[in-house]
C-alpha cells in the first residue's frame, strides 16, 4: 500500500503571551514529536480527549497551522516549508470538513457561491462549468440543486455538514481532513452523514483523516486509529485489533470508559483518577503516569517510545515489549 | 406501580412557548412518573422537549414560554399550585438540578465554598460554622481531593469535571428527593464522563433519592437508568423498562436511533448504517398525524391522519403508534 501521507516527528508549540511585552512565557505542547503514515485510500481515526492535540495535528498536517517542527509529506513531496504559491496547487487535493456546520459557513453567501468558491480561488472551469459543477456534487452529496440560491441560516445542522462537504470535495482532493464532523449532530443524523462519507470514499477514492472523540464513530468508518495523549501518540493499530487487543493503559481505560446502549452489559470500568494534565507542563517521562495504575519509577524518568509490536501495532509503553506481552504489575 | 410509591407524576403536561411567528409546543401532553429511587431516564434528540419538560418540573420556564395545561404531582401535591415562594423552597432542597454547563451555573467571582454554603444556609437551619463543615463533607462525598483547600477556590481553577463535582456537591446538600440531570456529563471527555456517573450511581445508591436523567445519548441511559422515556417533538412516544426499550423497542423511532448508532457491538464497520431518513419536522409546521409519520418506514394513510394514543402494548410498555415494530430485536445494533 502507498503512503499518500507521512508525518514524521511533527511538533506544534503555540505561545503563551505574558507581560508588558507580550512575549511567550510558557508553551502549549499541543503535538509534540508525533509520528504517523496514511495510506492512500484508508480512512485513518486520531482519537484523543480535549487537549490531546488530535485537532492541532489534523490542521498542521494540511499546514491550515504551521509547523514548529518535523516533517510532512504528502504524495511523496515534502510540504513542510513550501512557500505559499507552491503550496496552493497541492491544496486542491488535501481539504477539510469542519465540526461545527454553523460557524464555518459565511452566513451572507448562497450556498452555491460557497461551494463554488474554492473553484474560483483555484481558477478551474469558467462559470457556466463551475455551476454545472455546483450542481453536479450537490447532487453528490444529497443536497437538491433547487436550492444553490438560499443562504446557510434556511438548512438544517445535517444539511449545513454537506454544504460543508460538497465544498470540501468540489476540487476532487485525495485528501480530507474530517474534524468531528458529526459531533454537533443530532443521533438521526449522524448516521446520515457518516453514510454519506462512506459513499463518497468509495465513489472518490477518498482518503481521510478523522479526527473524533467518539470512539464508536471512529470505530465504524476507520481503518487505522491513532491514539492521541497530551501531544503524543501512544498507540497506532489497525481498527479491529486496537478494539479487541488495546495495549496502552490509557487506551484500555479509555474503550472501557465507552458507555454500551445495552443494558445487560454490565461493564469492568477502568475509572481514571484526576484529569488530563496541562499540555504546558506536561509530566516528565510518561506523559500518562500520573493517571496510570501501573506506573513505576521508570515512567517518570524515560519517556517510551512509540515501538512496533508486530502487524502494524505501535505502542509507547516501558510495559510493552515485542511479541505483545504486557508485563504489568502492580 | 403503587400510589405511594410514586414521588414525581408528571399529567399531560403541556408547555407552549407564543413566539411571534407562531406557537411552539414545546412540550405537547408529556406523562411520566418517577417512583422513589427510581433513575429515568428521558432520551430524545434536539427539540424533543426534554429540556423543557424539566424546566416546567422546576417552574424555570421563561416567557414566551408557558405551562399552559397538565399536572406536576410531586409527593402528592401539584407543583403547578404553589406559590413562588412556595416553589423557591422545593428548588433546591427537595428537587436539585444539574446542568450540562457547569461553568455557567457557577457564579466566577465567588469561591465554591461560599457558593455551596449559601445553597445550605438558605435551606437549612444551620450555624456558618456547621456550614462549611458541612460543604467540606459534601466535597468529600463527590471526590475532590483536598476540600479543605478547594473550599477556596474559584470556579475557573477547577477541571470541568471538578466543576461538575462542585455542581452536585451543591445539588446534595440538602438531601433532595430527586436530582435532576439535564445533559450533565455531554460536555465532559469520555473518561471524566465515566467518572462522574460512578459517582452519581453511588450517591443514587447512598441516598435512595430518584433521578430524572435527561440524555440524548442512548447508550448513557442504558447504563444509569431504571426506566425509559423517549420523546419526539413534545411526546412520549414510548416508555417502558430499561429492558424493554433496548431488548424489544416497539415504536419505529426508538427502533430505528438504536439501529441506527454505531456501538462497539457492531459487526460491519465500513458499511451504511441504517439511518432514520430525513429530519426532525419544524416546529412551526408540524406534519399531520403522527409527528413521525414522513420519517417512519411503516407509516400508512391512518397515520399520516391520526395522532395515535401513548399505549400499553404489554405490562408496564407503552408505545404510542398504530403499526409498533413487531421482530423482537435481539440485541440492537
Amino acid at each position: 500500500m502507498r503512503k499518500l501521507v507521512e508525518v514524521q516527528n511533527l511538533i506544534k508549540y503555540f505561545p503563551v503571551l505574558g507581560g508588558i511585552f507580550s512575549r511567550p512565557v510558557a508553551w502549549v505542547k499541543a503535538v509534540d514529536d508525533v509520528s504517523f503514515h496514511i495510506f492512500e485510500g484508508e480512512t485513518f481515526g486520531l482519537v484523543g480527549e480535549s487537549g490531546s492535540g488530535k485537532t492541532t495535528a489534523g490542521k498542521t498536517i494540511i499546514r491550515l497551522i504551521e509547523p514548529t517542527k518535523g516533517k510532512i509529506i504528502f504524495d511523496g513531496k515534502d510540504i513542510t516549508k513550501l512557500p505559499e504559491n507552491q503550496l496552493r496547487p497541492i491544496r486542491r487535493e488535501m481539504q477539510i470538513i469542519f465540526q461545527d456546520p454553523y460557524g464555518s459557513l459565511n452566513p451572507r453567501m448562497p450556498i452555491g457561491e460557497i461551494i463554488r468558491e474554492p473553484l474560483l480561488v483555484h481558477g478551474i472551469g469558467d462559470k457556466k462549468e463551475q455551476e454545472e459543477r455546483v450542481v453536479e456534487i450537490m447532487k453528490l452529496v444529497g443536497l437538491r440543486p433547487e436550492y444553490l440560491r438560499r443562504y446557510p441560516h434556511e438548512f438544517s445542522g445535517g444539511q449545513r455538514q454537506r454544504i460543508g462537504i460538497a465544498r470540501a470535495i468540489v476540487l476532487n482532493p485525495k485528501f480530507v481532513v474530517a474534524d468531528e464532523p458529526v459531533s454537533a449532530l443530532d443521533a438521526s443524523i449522524q448516521a446520515q452523514v457518516l453514510n454519506l462519507l462512506l459513499e463518497l470514499q468509495q465513489k472518490l477514492a477518498l482518503t481521510y483523516l478523522l479526527v473524533a472523540h467518539n470512539l464508536a464513530v471512529v470505530r465504524h468508518v476507520s481503518d487505522r486509529i491513532g491514539v492521541m495523549y497530551l501531544g503524543k501518540i501512544v498507540e497506532v493499530a489497525e481498527t479491529k485489533e486496537l478494539f479487541s487487543t488495546p495495549l496502552h493503559p490509557y487506551t484500555q481505560a479509555l474503550l472501557s470508559a465507552i458507555p454500551i446502549p445495552d443494558p445487560e452489559i454490565k461493564k469492568e470500568r477502568i475509572l481514571l483518577q484526576g484529569d488530563i494534565p496541562s499540555p504546558i507542563n506536561p509530566p516528565s517521562g510518561c506523559r500518562f503516569r500520573t493517571r496510570c495504575r501501573f506506573a513505576k519509577d521508570i515512567c517518570a524518568e524515560k519517556e517510551p517510545p512509540l515501538i512496533d509490536v508486530g502487524s502494524g501495532h505501535y505502542v509507547a509503553c516501558h510495559f510493552v515489549k515485542e511479541g505483545k506481552v504486557v508485563e504489568y504489575s502492580k | 406501580m403503587e400510589r405511594e410509591e410514586t414521588l414525581l407524576d408528571v399529567r399531560n403536561l403541556k408547555t407552549y412557548f407564543f413566539t411571534d411567528d407562531g406557537v411552539v409546543k414545546a412540550v405537547d401532553g408529556m406523562s411520566f412518573t418517577i417512583r422513589k429511587g427510581e433513575v429515568l431516564g428521558l432520551v430524545g434528540e434536539s427539540g424533543c422537549g426534554k429540556s423543557v419538560a424539566s424546566l416546567s418540573i422546576m417552574q424555570l420556564v421563561e416567557p414566551p414560554g408557558k405551562i399552559v395545561e397538565g399536572e406536576i404531582i410531586f409527593k402528592g401535591e401539584d407543583l403547578l399550585k404553589k406559590t413562588p415562594e412556595q416553589m423557591r423552597k422545593i428548588r433546591g432542597s427537595e428537587i436539585a438540578m444539574i446542568f450540562q454547563e457547569p461553568m455557567t451555573s457557577l457564579n466566577p467571582v465567588y469561591t465554591i465554598g461560599n457558593q455551596i454554603m449559601e445553597a445550605i444556609l438558605i435551606h437549612q437551619d444551620l450555624s456558618e460554622e456547621e456550614a462549611k463543615k458541612r460543604t467540606i463533607e459534601l466535597l468529600r462525598l463527590v471526590g475532590i481531593p483536598e476540600p479543605e483547600r478547594r473550599f477556596n477556590q474559584y470556579p475557573h481553577e477547577l477541571s470541568g469535571g471538578m466543576r461538575q463535582r462542585v455542581m452536585i456537591a451543591m445539588a446534595m446538600s440538602c438531601n433532595p428527593d430527586l436530582l435532576i440531570s439535564d445533559e450533565a456529563t455531554t460536555a465532559l471527555d469520555v473518561t471524566i464522563q465515566a467518572q462522574i456517573l460512578e459517582l452519581m450511581k453511588d450517591l443514587q445508591r447512598k441516598t435512595g433519592m430518584a433521578i430524572l436523567f435527561i440524555t440524548h445519548d442512548l447508550a448513557l441511559v442504558a447504563e444509569m437508568a431504571h426506566s425509559v422515556a423517549v420523546a419526539y417533538t413534545g411526546k412520549i412516544v414510548e416508555y417502558g423498562d430499561v429492558y424493554q426499550i433496548f431488548k424489544k423497542p416497539r415504536h419505529p423511532y426508538t427502533y430505528g436511533l438504536l439501529s441506527s448508532v454505531p456501538s462497539l457491538k457492531t459487526e460491519k464497520t465500513k458499511t451504511p448504517l441504517p439511518a432514520i431518513e430525513g429530519m426532525v419536522p419544524n416546529p412551526y409546521k408540524m406534519p399531520s398525524g403522527c409527528h413521525f409519520n414522513p420519517r417512519c418506514p411503516f407509516a400508512t394513510e391512518r397515520c399520516r391522519k391520526e395522532m395515535p394514543e401513548l399505549a400499553e402494548i404489554e405490562p408496564g410498555h407503552l408505545v404510542r403508534c398504530f403499526h409498533p415494530v413487531a421482530v423482537e430485536k435481539e440485541a440492537v445494533s
